[in-house]
């Protein structure tokens, strides 16, 4: 039998002892609980919510329930029974008194096109319709397009609470009438090459970032505090400046009557007329994102650079390996973590960029970002916004999740 | 980075390039803002070095667009410098002290479920600004606090707090116990410990933290585009910027870029002071 330890009030040490730790447990959660509520329910369910918009048609659903309902019985193969267009006919004419009819015909429009201008001809005649009569004959007289059964197979996905068809459009495909999922038309595909171009300019600006930045994030871990001080500001200035400061600095380069431009033609490198076009294409996003984010990496270098001692390379060639050598079997392996912890950084950041395309890229340098603000602010498509923006944030928190697999939260370090 | 007498050609050589890069990279990184700051002081309406700057005749220069920024009633300048400075006032102060305590319990020993709460704490910083703008958008639209000032706080915030919390838990993780247990060993209450000993030692971090939350409110400029809702007295220096160079580059932007390059310069020299301090205070980096 063991000997039972007491504390000085006569409680079992064990006990005293998970008690104490326990009330330390609560006193660590109570002083983050706070940030945590406010960023939970301000931020994390906020965003949720949004992309719930993205699968969210219960508007329609609600403002149509009765055609849904009755829309069901029907196979589709042929045009809608009496049952379907009197319903139909009815819950139109109740939208139509209390005004609501311009936001079914603006969703309707997504799942075909020509619904607008159907729906807004269709409520203006409805008052003429004969209650007794064929309301399918009378539709079809309002408007030919009634006659096309397609639209009537619309109006029933269209009436569907949750759909996931925003989803396939984020990937430039669609889903006929019967089902079948098929690319759409070449002419129309944009939202591909956006995530291609986003992924492809994420990966070539990281890349060049580290390209760049090995080398002067060594320089500045070997070069005496003195100097290396001095030069960190070419770094931290940046870092601390305005994005929009430094993205309008790029468009004075950049620009065809730009800085660059005129340099290169007075030192006769450039005909004056065959100024380079720099700028509102991929090649300004290029340039002033490496720019902009080549801070994100040089720091994280730079702090694990600035642990590995030069002994080792010194041993190294003591040992009669060449300077490359060396390099790469003691020196480049050892850097491998600020490598990753730069690299996920910048790469993070850049696969959401948007003021920088939107002012240096022009149409041809604009990124996924871009087109789910325009759907946002302009087309005011919002599920398919929210479709786009919720493959990008799974995208992201895909790279965050490795980030903190290899480097740790816990090692984020800024500045 | 003297080389030895006894080094070889090829090695010189790549020494003397290896040089040459580093310069070409600083240079990239560091040229183009010094690009603005002379063009903010042309007498001329367009953005390009005239042939008198070249030359540096006085009269090729001018302060017209400083001017223009401070008295021109085209762009509310203005109105947009006090709301910035409000904004990032409000929202440093809240994501401060929202931060430092949330980091003083992540750096506890005992904090349950570490990791997923810090990776939920930092998400603003990580999740594109685009879908953070819309969701706070859409949040602050449905309390009725879209284009209001407090909305616009919140939203700033919220974007701050990340910063503070890594800043303030990097501050303590390299924070010695056996401070605080002497302390209490000499008899000081747990309050007490903190209040003269844990904070003070700590500020530094705070303060850079804070610094972080300051220059990411002010420089907000994709949020701010949803949630300011286009209303001119809510308006922001970054916002102003974006308009105005969505329409054209204005020598008057230049002049206000010009301010912001010597904010970000007053920044700079702090951060290095509070650095240079921390390190002499307890010898570790603040950041």
């Amino acid at each position: 039998m063991s000997a039972e330890i007491r504390t000085s009030d006569g409680e079992l040490l064990s006990v005293k002892l998970r008690k104490v730790e326990r009330r330390r447990r609560t006193t660590a959660f109570l002083l983050a609980a706070p940030l945590l509520f406010f960023i939970v329910f301000a931020y994390v369910i906020p965003i949720f919510q949004m992309l719930g918009r993205s699968i969210d048609n219960v508007q329609m659903n609600e403002f149509l329930s009765e055609t849904h309902e009755v829309i069901q019985t029907w196979d589709g193969t042929e045009m809608p029974g009496e049952d379907v267009t009197s319903t139909f006919f009815y819950e139109l004419k109740g939208l139509v008194e209390e005004k609501n009819h311009g936001k079914i015909a603006t969703r309707l429009n997504y799942e075909k096109g020509g619904f607008t201008s159907l729906i807004k001809k269709t409520a203006r005649k409805l008052k003429d319709f004969d209650e007794n009569g064929n309301f399918l004959d009378q539709f079809i007289d309002v408007h030919k397009k009634w006659g096309d059964i397609e639209y009537w197979l619309a109006l029933k996905r269209g009436t569907d609470a949750y759909h996931f068809r925003k989803y396939l459009t984020t990937f430039d495909f669609e889903q006929k009438f019967d089902g079948s999922i098929e690319r759409i038309p070449e002419k129309k595909r944009i939202n591909v090459t956006l995530w291609l171009r986003t992924i492809f300019v994420a990966a070539g600006v990281t890349f060049c970032c580290f390209l760049l930045a090995y080398p002067i994030s060594h320089l500045l871990s070997v070069l005496p505090t003195r100097y290396s001080n001095l030069l960190m500001i070419c770094v931290l200035l940046p870092f601390w400046t305005s994005l929009l400061v430094r993205t309008s600095s790029w468009m004075v380069l950049l620009q065809k009557q730009g800085v660059l431009n005129d340099t290169l033609v007075s030192l006769g490198i450039v005909a004056d007329e065959g100024r380079l076009e720099l700028m509102y294409n991929m090649t300004g996003t290029f340039i002033a994102m490496t720019q902009i984010l080549l801070p994100f990496m040089v720091l994280p270098l730079y702090s694990v650079m600035k642990t590995i001692p030069p002994s080792l390379m010194r041993a190294a060639t003591s040992m009669g390996a060449t300077p490359f050598l060396a390099f790469r079997k003691i020196y480049f392996p050892l850097t491998y973590a600020g490598i990753s912890a730069g690299s996920i950084l910048v790469f993070v950041l850049s696969i959401g960029y948007y003021i920088t395309p939107a002012l240096v890229g022009g149409a041809k340098g604009t990124l996924i970002s871009n087109r789910i603000a325009y759907h946002m602010q302009q087309s005011l498509d919002w599920s398919l916004a929210t479709a786009m923006a919720a493959v990008l944030l799974v995208a992201v928190l895909i790279v965050y999740w490795l980030y903190n697999k290899i480097v740790g939260i816990d090692n984020m370090r800024l500045g | 980075m003297a080389l030895p007498k006894y080094t070889e050609t090829r090695y010189r050589v790549w020494h003397y390039s290896y040089i040459v890069i580093c310069t070409a990279v600083f240079f990239f990184l560091i040229a183009p803002l010094f690009v603005i700051i002379p063009l903010s002081f042309n007498a001329e309406q367009y953005i390009h070095f005239s042939d008198g700057m070249l030359a540096l005749q006085p009269e090729a220069f001018s302060l017209r667009w400083y001017e223009d920024m401070v008295y021109g009633t085209k762009n509310p300048w203005g109105i947009a410098a006090r709301n910035s400075i409000y904004y990032a006032f409000f929202a440093t102060i809240g994501a401060t002290v929202l931060g430092t305590v949330a980091a003083l319990g992540l750096s506890s020993r005992y904090m349950p479920y570490k990791q997923l709460i810090m990776s939920i704490l930092i998400s603003p910083m990580i999740i594109p600004l685009i879908i953070s703008g819309s969701a706070i958008f859409f949040s602050l639209a449905k309390l009725g606090l879209a284009a209001t000032f407090p909305g616009i706080v919140i939203a700033h915030i919220i974007l701050g707090t990340p910063f503070v919390v890594i800043t303030v838990t990097a501050t303590l993780s390299g924070f010695d116990d056996s401070i605080t247990r002497a302390a209490s060993s000499l008899g000081s209450t747990p309050t007490n410990t903190f209040f003269k000993i844990t904070l003070p030692l700590i500020t530094p971090g705070i303060i850079s933290g804070a610094l972080f939350a300051f220059v990411t409110s002010f420089d907000e400029i994709v949020v701010i585009l949803f949630v300011a809702g286009g209303d001119r007295n809510l308006t922001t220096i970054p916002l102003q910027m974006w308009t105005g160079l969505r329409e054209q580059l204005s020598p008057t932007i230049m002049a206000v870029a010009t301010c912001l390059i010597v904010l970000s310069t007053l920044i700079l020299i702090v951060t290095e002071l509070l650095r240079r301090r921390s390190e002499r205070i307890r010898g570790i980096s603040a950041q």
